[in-house]
C-alpha cells in the first residue's frame, strides 16, 4: 500500500485513462489467486451492493480477467456485521474480498459489534453512490422549498421511507430534519426497491433512494427527483425522463438543504494481506473499470465514478468514518 | 387484443430451437437445484447468471426463469420422499406428502404435487397475460398495514384448529416467534437476543430449523422405529401418473381455491411460503376429508403445491412492473435484468415488449416442459426410497448439513440443525405441533416488521389496520379465519334451534 | 408405535418424565428470551413497540403455556412408555456419530468428514462388508464435490486433504 505509483485518485478521469494504466502494472508482482475468490457481500440479494458485486462477477468471467472464478456470497446478518466479522476472522486468506457500503461504519457504531474498518485491508474505492430526494410525481411540490414547507405544515406526520434503521437513509433523514427544521417519521424498509415502491404507492411522502433504485419509476412518470445530496450536480447528461437528465437535478445545498452524503462502494480484503495481493486486486478492478459493461452500469445508476487506491483511499475512509461518527452521535444512533 | 398479439409474438421467440434447448437445460438444472438442499433457486440463478451473458437477454432470462420454475418443482421431491423441504414453500407439502410416501404412495404424491404445481402456475400465468397492468396497480395499494393484514390472514387461516393440546400449540408457536426474533431488529437497528454471541447475529434461519426439525427429526424417529423408511414397500408402477391423474379432477374445488389464494398472495406480494400454508389450512377446514389431513391425504398435497406455484409465478409480475423482488431468487433475476441493461419497472413493458412477452411465453412453455420432465422422472424418484436405510440415512444427513451450512456459510448453523433435529424428535413424540412453530419462524419477523411500520406511520394508533376498505376487509377475514371453529360451532347450535 | 413394544419388555423412560423434561426445557428457553428482551426494552414507545416488545410477550406466552403443560404432565398418572431403552439406544447411535461429524467438519472439511460419517454409519448400523463401505462414500462425496465446488461454485468447508490437492 505504500506504493506511491497509484497514490492519486482517478476522480472522474474517464475510463480510457484507467485502461491505459492497467497494462503498465509491474510484471513481477506475480501473485495470482490459486483458488476461487470469495466475494463477500454484507447485504442481501437484490440490493445495490449485491447488484454491483454480481455485475463485477459477470464482467470478470465474461472478459476472462482472472483465471479463477469470483464467487459472490451474501452475508447480510446483523446489518452486514456477519460479513465484516467473517473477513476479519479470515486472517491471511488472500482469496477473500468484500464489497462495502456505508454499513462499514454504521453497523459497528449502531450495534457495537467488535469491528472497525482498520481490522481489514483497504483495496480500492470503486465508485460513490449518490442519494437523491424523491417525492411522488402526483404531489404538488416541485422544488425543495415547497417540499420543506409542506413537511412543516404537516406538523410531524410527514413520512420518509428508507433502507434499514440507523443506516445511511436514516442518517440523511436526520440531517434533513436538522437542516430544515421540519419533522419526519422515518419508516425503515428491507430494501431500496421496496422503499421506492412505497413512495410510488403513496404510502410515504418522500425517500432518499439511490438513483438506480428509483430511475425506472422516474421514467414511468411516478416519481420526481428534487435534489441530490452531493457537492456538485451529477455529471450524466443523457436525457432520462420528462426532458431532464441526472445533471439537471440541483444539489440539495443549492436549494437550502445543507447536507452532502455519498456512499462508499469500495473493496477491502482480509487482514494482513500482502502488497502483492492488494496490487493484484487493484489491477483487477482497473481492468473491470475499463470494460463497456462497467461503463454502462455506472451510467444506469448515475454513479459518481471516483476511483481511489492506496493512501488516498485510506485517508478518504478515515475521514468518512469521522463524518459518520459525528452524524450518528448527533442523531443518537450510537450503541450504548 | 394487443396482448394476445404480443403473446403470440412471444411464443414465436420462445419456440426457436435454441430457446427450447435453453429452456430444457434450465428446467433440468432447476430440478437438481430444488432437490439438493444447499442449492436454493437464488443460488443457482446467481451462479449461472454470468454464464448467460453470452446469450441474448431473452434467451438468458428464459434459461434463468426456467431454473426458477425447475427449482419450484424440485422442492416437492425431497419433501415427499424424506420429509425434508428443499425450499421453504414445500414445507406444507411434507404434511401429507411424506405420510403418503410412508404408505408406499410416493409416486402418487409426487404426481399430485407436480400436476398441482403445473395447474397453479398456469392459472397465474393466464392472469398475468390478461390483466398485467391492473395487477401491478393493485400491488401498489399494499402498504405496511395491508402487508400485515395479509400475514395475519395467512396465519389465522393456518392456526385455529389443531389436533394437539392447545397449550402445546401456543408454546410451540410462540417459541417459533421468539426464535424468529433473534438477530438484528430491522426497525431499530438494535441487536436482540444475541447475548453478544456473534454467530447469532444473523438469527435462526427458517431453513435450518426446518431441515433439523423435519429432516433430522424424521431420521431419528425412523431409527427408533427400527431402521427403515416405511416407503420401502412402494411398488414402482409406471402407470402411477395416469392412475393418479384419474383421481385428481374431483378436487377441482381445492384447485380453484388454491389457485386464487396463491395468485393473490403472489401479487400482494407476500410470497409462495405463506400462500402454501394458508391454502393448506383452508383446504383442511373446508374439505370433507379435513380430519384426515396429515395422514396422507392427497388433497393435502394438492392444496399447498397449487398455491405455492400460483404465488411463485404471480410474484414475478410485481418484480417486472415495479422492480420489487418477491423472493431472493427473483431478486437475483432482477440483478440479472440490470446487467443486460433492462431496467425493471413500469417502462420495461413499454420499451422492451419483446423481452417481456418472450418471458411470459416462456412461462407457458417452461411449465409444460417442466411437467413433462418431472413426470417422466417420478418412478425414478420413488425408486430412491428402495436404497437401504443405513446407506441413504447418512447421505441425507450429509446433505442436510451441506444445506444448513450454505444458508450463511457457517458451521454454527450445522450445529443448530442437529440441535433442532433432537428437539424435533422430542417435540414430535410429546405431541407438540411443529407446523405452527415453523410458520412462526417464517412469518414472525415479517409480520412484526409490517406491524411496527404501520404503527410508525400511524403514530401508534391501531386504527390503521381498519383505516381503509382493503386492509379492513383483510383483517376481518383474518379474524373470521382465526375464530372459524368457534363460529362453526355457534352456527351448528343456532341451526337446529331455528329448524325446531 | 408403543403398542408393539408393550408386548415385549416394556422398560424405558416413562412418557410422563419426558413430558416434564420438555416442559422444563421450554420454561428455561422462555426465561432466556424474556431476559434478552428486557435488555433491549419491552415497553411501548411513542411510535410503537420497542425491539424487545414482541419477543418478551412471546417468551411470556411460552412460559405460561409451559407451566400449564408442566402441571398437566405432573398430574398425569399414565404409565405409558416414551420409548424402550433399546429404541433410544438406536436414536443415540445416530445422534452421537452425527454430533462428532458436525464437530469434525471445521477441521477435516465437509467432504472428508461426510465420507467418514457415511462409512461409519454403513459399517456400524448397516453391518455392511468393507467392500461396500469403501464403494459408497467416496464416489458420493466426489460427486458432491463436483456438483458444489465445480459446477455451482458453492464453497463448502475444506480441510487438509483438499489443501493437499490444491483447492
Amino acid at each position: 500500500m505504500k506504493s506511491s505509483f497509484y497514490r492519486y485518485s482517478l476522480a472522474l478521469a474517464g475510463l480510457g485513462a484507467a485502461a491505459m494504466l492497467a497494462p503498465s502494472m509491474p510484471a513481477q508482482a506475480a501473485w495470482e489467486p490459486t483458488r476461487p475468490v470469495e466475494f463477500i457481500i454484507p447485504a442481501g440479494t437484490g440490493g445495490g451492493a449485491d447488484q454491483m458485486a454480481r455485475t463485477i462477477q459477470g464482467i470478470v468471467s465474461k472478459h476472462n480477467l482472472m483465471k479463477q472464478p469470483i464467487l459472490p456470497i451474501n452475508k447480510s446478518g446483523g446489518a452486514g456485521g456477519e460479513g465484516f466479522l467473517d473477513v476479519k476472522g479470515s486472517d491471511g486468506n488472500p482469496h477473500k474480498i468484500i464489497i462495502t457500503l456505508s454499513n462499514l461504519f454504521t453497523t459497528p457504531l449502531a450495534t457495537g459489534i467488535p469491528f472497525n474498518w482498520k481490522d481489514i485491508t483497504p483495496v480500492a474505492m470503486l465508485a460513490l453512490d449518490e442519494f437523491v430526494l424523491w417525492v411522488n410525481a402526483e404531489k404538488p411540490y416541485k422544488n425543495v422549498k415547497e417540499y420543506i414547507d409542506a413537511a412543516k405544515a404537516a406538523n410531524g406526520t410527514f413520512k420518509m421511507a428508507g433502507t434499514g434503521a440507523k443506516q445511511e437513509d436514516q442518517i440523511i433523514t436526520e440531517a434533513v430534519q436538522k437542516s430544515s427544521g421540519a419533522k419526519f417519521i422515518y419508516i425503515p424498509q428491507k430494501g431500496g426497491g421496496a422503499v421506492a415502491v412505497q413512495l410510488v404507492g403513496n404510502h410515504v411522502d418522500s425517500t432518499v433512494n439511490n438513483p438506480i433504485e428509483a430511475v425506472s419509476h422516474w421514467r414511468g412518470g411516478k416519481l420526481r427527483p428534487l435534489c441530490v445530496f452531493d457537492g456538485q450536480p451529477m455529471p450524466h447528461k443523457e436525457q432520462v425522463a420528462d426532458g431532464k437528465a441526472w445533471s439537471d437535478i440541483p444539489t440539495c445545498k443549492s436549494q437550502g438543504l445543507d447536507m452532502e452524503y455519498l456512499m462508499l462502494r469500495g473493496i477491502f480484503t482480509t487482514p494482513g494481506a500482502s502488497k502483492e495481493v492488494v496490487d493484484f486486486y487493484i489491477d483487477l478492478f482497473k481492468k473491470v473499470r475499463a470494460t463497456p459493461e462497467w461503463e454502462a452500469f455506472m451510467k444506469s445508476g448515475a454513479f459518481n465514478t471516483t476511483f481511489m487506491t492506496g493512501d488516498a483511499f485510506v485517508k478518504w475512509v478515515a475521514a468518512a468514518e469521522k463524518t459518520h461518527m459525528g452524524l450518528m452521535k448527533d442523531a443518537g444512533f450510537l450503541a450504548k | 387484443m394487443e396482448e394476445i398479439f404480443n403473446l403470440f409474438h412471444g411464443f414465436a421467440v420462445v419456440l426457436q430451437p435454441y430457446n427450447i434447448m435453453v429452456m430444457a437445460i434450465g428446467i433440468l438444472l432447476g430440478v437438481i437445484i430444488g432437490v439438493l438442499p444447499g442449492l436454493g433457486g437464488a443460488n443457482g440463478v446467481a451462479i449461472l447468471l454470468p454464464l448467460t451473458f453470452s446469450m441474448s437477454p431473452t434467451s438468458a432470462i428464459i434459461m434463468l426463469s426456467c431454473i426458477y420454475w425447475g427449482a419450484l418443482f424440485g422442492g416437492a421431491i425431497t419433501s415427499v420422499l424424506f420429509n425434508i423441504p428443499g425450499e421453504p414453500w414445500s414445507v406444507a407439502t411434507t404434511f401429507d406428502g411424506h405420510p403418503m410416501a410412508q404408505q408406499g404412495r410416493a409416486g402418487e404424491a409426487l404426481t399430485a404435487a407436480f400436476t398441482s404445481s403445473f395447474i397453479g402456475a398456469l392459472f397465474s400465468v393466464v392472469v398475468i397475460t390478461l390483466v398485467a397492468p391492473l395487477v401491478a396497480s393493485f400491488a401498489l395499494r399494499f402498504g405496511p398495514a395491508e402487508q400485515f393484514g395479509v400475514y395475519f390472514l395467512a396465519f389465522a387461516s393456518f392456526i385455529g384448529l389443531s389436533k394437539e393440546p392447545p397449550m402445546k400449540t401456543v408454546a410451540a408457536m410462540m417459541m417459533g416467534f421468539a426464535l424468529g426474533a433473534v438477530g438484528l431488529d430491522q426497525m431499530t437497528g438494535q441487536l436482540r437476543l444475541t447475548f453478544g454471541f456473534t454467530p447469532l447475529l444473523s438469527g435462526f434461519d427458517f431453513l435450518i430449523a426446518v431441515i433439523g426439525l423435519f429432516g433430522i427429526g424424521e431420521i431419528l424417529l425412523t431409527m427408533e422405529e427400527g431402521l427403515r423408511f416405511k416407503g420401502r414397500a412402494a411398488v414402482i408402477n409406471p402407470k402411477v401418473v395416469w392412475e393418479t391423474w384419474k383421481t385428481l379432477p374431483k378436487f377441482w374445488m381445492t384447485y380453484a381455491r388454491s389457485c386464487v389464494i396463491g395468485c393473490w398472495m403472489g401479487i400482494t406480494p407476500a410470497g409462495a411460503t405463506p400462500a402454501s400454508f394458508m391454502s393448506y389450512g383452508i383446504a383442511k377446514r373446508l374439505s370433507k376429508n379435513g380430519r384426515n389431513f396429515g395422514n396422507g391425504e392427497i388433497e393435502g398435497v394438492v392444496a399447498p403445491e397449487t398455491a405455492a406455484h400460483a404465488a411463485g409465478k404471480a410474484a414475478l409480475l410485481p418484480m417486472l412492473a415495479l422492480g420489487v423482488p418477491g423472493s431472493p431468487t427473483a431478486a437475483v433475476l432482477l440483478g440479472g435484468l440490470l446487467i443486460w441493461g433492462l431496467q425493471p419497472g413500469p417502462m420495461l413493458f413499454i420499451e422492451h415488449k419483446e423481452f417481456v412477452w418472450g418471458l411470459i411465453a416462456s412461462m407457458y412453455m417452461g411449465n409444460v416442459f417442466g411437467l413433462l420432465i418431472v413426470l417422466t422422472c417420478v418412478p425414478f424418484f420413488a425408486a430412491i426410497l428402495r436404497i437401504p436405510f443405513p446407506i441413504i440415512a447418512p447421505i441425507i444427513l450429509v446433505f442436510c448439513a451441506i444445506g444448513s451450512y450454505s444458508v450463511h456459510n457457517n458451521v454454527f448453523d450445522v450445529m443448530m440443525m442437529m440441535v433442532f433435529g433432537v428437539l424435533g424428535y422430542f417435540l414430535k413424540k410429546t405431541n407438540y405441533p411443529l407446523a405452527p412453530l415453523v410458520l412462526a419462524i417464517v412469518l414472525g419477523d415479517k409480520a412484526e416488521e409490517s406491524f411496527r411500520q404501520s404503527l410508525l406511520a400511524s403514530q401508534g394508533s391501531l386504527g390503521i389496520f381498519f383505516s381503509n376498505g382493503l386492509v379492513g376487509t383483510i383483517m376481518v377475514l383474518g379474524f373470521i379465519a382465526l375464530f372459524w371453529s368457534l363460529i362453526q360451532e355457534a352456527w351448528s347450535r343456532f341451526r337446529p334451534a331455528t329448524a325446531a | 408405535m408403543s403398542e408393539e413394544s408393550k408386548a415385549t419388555h416394556p422398560s424405558g423412560p416413562s412418557h410422563r418424565s419426558v413430558e416434564i423434561g420438555v416442559a422444563i426445557g421450554l420454561i428455561l428457553f422462555a426465561l432466556i428470551v424474556i431476559a434478552g428482551s428486557l435488555q433491549v426494552g419491552v415497553t411501548w414507545a411513542a411510535d410503537g413497540p420497542r425491539a424487545g416488545f414482541f419477543p418478551f410477550y412471546c417468551g411470556l406466552f411460552v412460559l405460561v403455556a409451559s407451566c400449564i403443560n408442566l402441571y398437566n404432565a405432573i398430574q398425569d398418572p399414565g404409565g405409558g412408555l416414551f420409548a424402550e431403552w433399546g429404541q433410544l439406544g438406536q436414536v443415540v447411535s445416530v445422534v452421537i456419530p452425527a454430533g462428532i461429524y458436525v464437530a469434525l467438519v471445521p477441521s477435516l472439511g465437509m467432504y472428508v468428514a461426510s465420507a467418514l460419517l457415511i462409512a461409519v454409519f454403513m459399517k456400524w448400523i448397516g453391518k455392511y462388508g468393507w467392500l461396500m463401505v469403501a464403494a459408497v462414500p467416496v464416489p458420493v462425496m466426489i460427486a458432491t464435490f463436483l456438483i458444489f465446488e465445480k459446477w455451482f461454485l458453492v464453497p463448502l468447508p475444506k480441510g487438509p486433504l483438499e489443501e493437499f490437492l490444491g483447492y
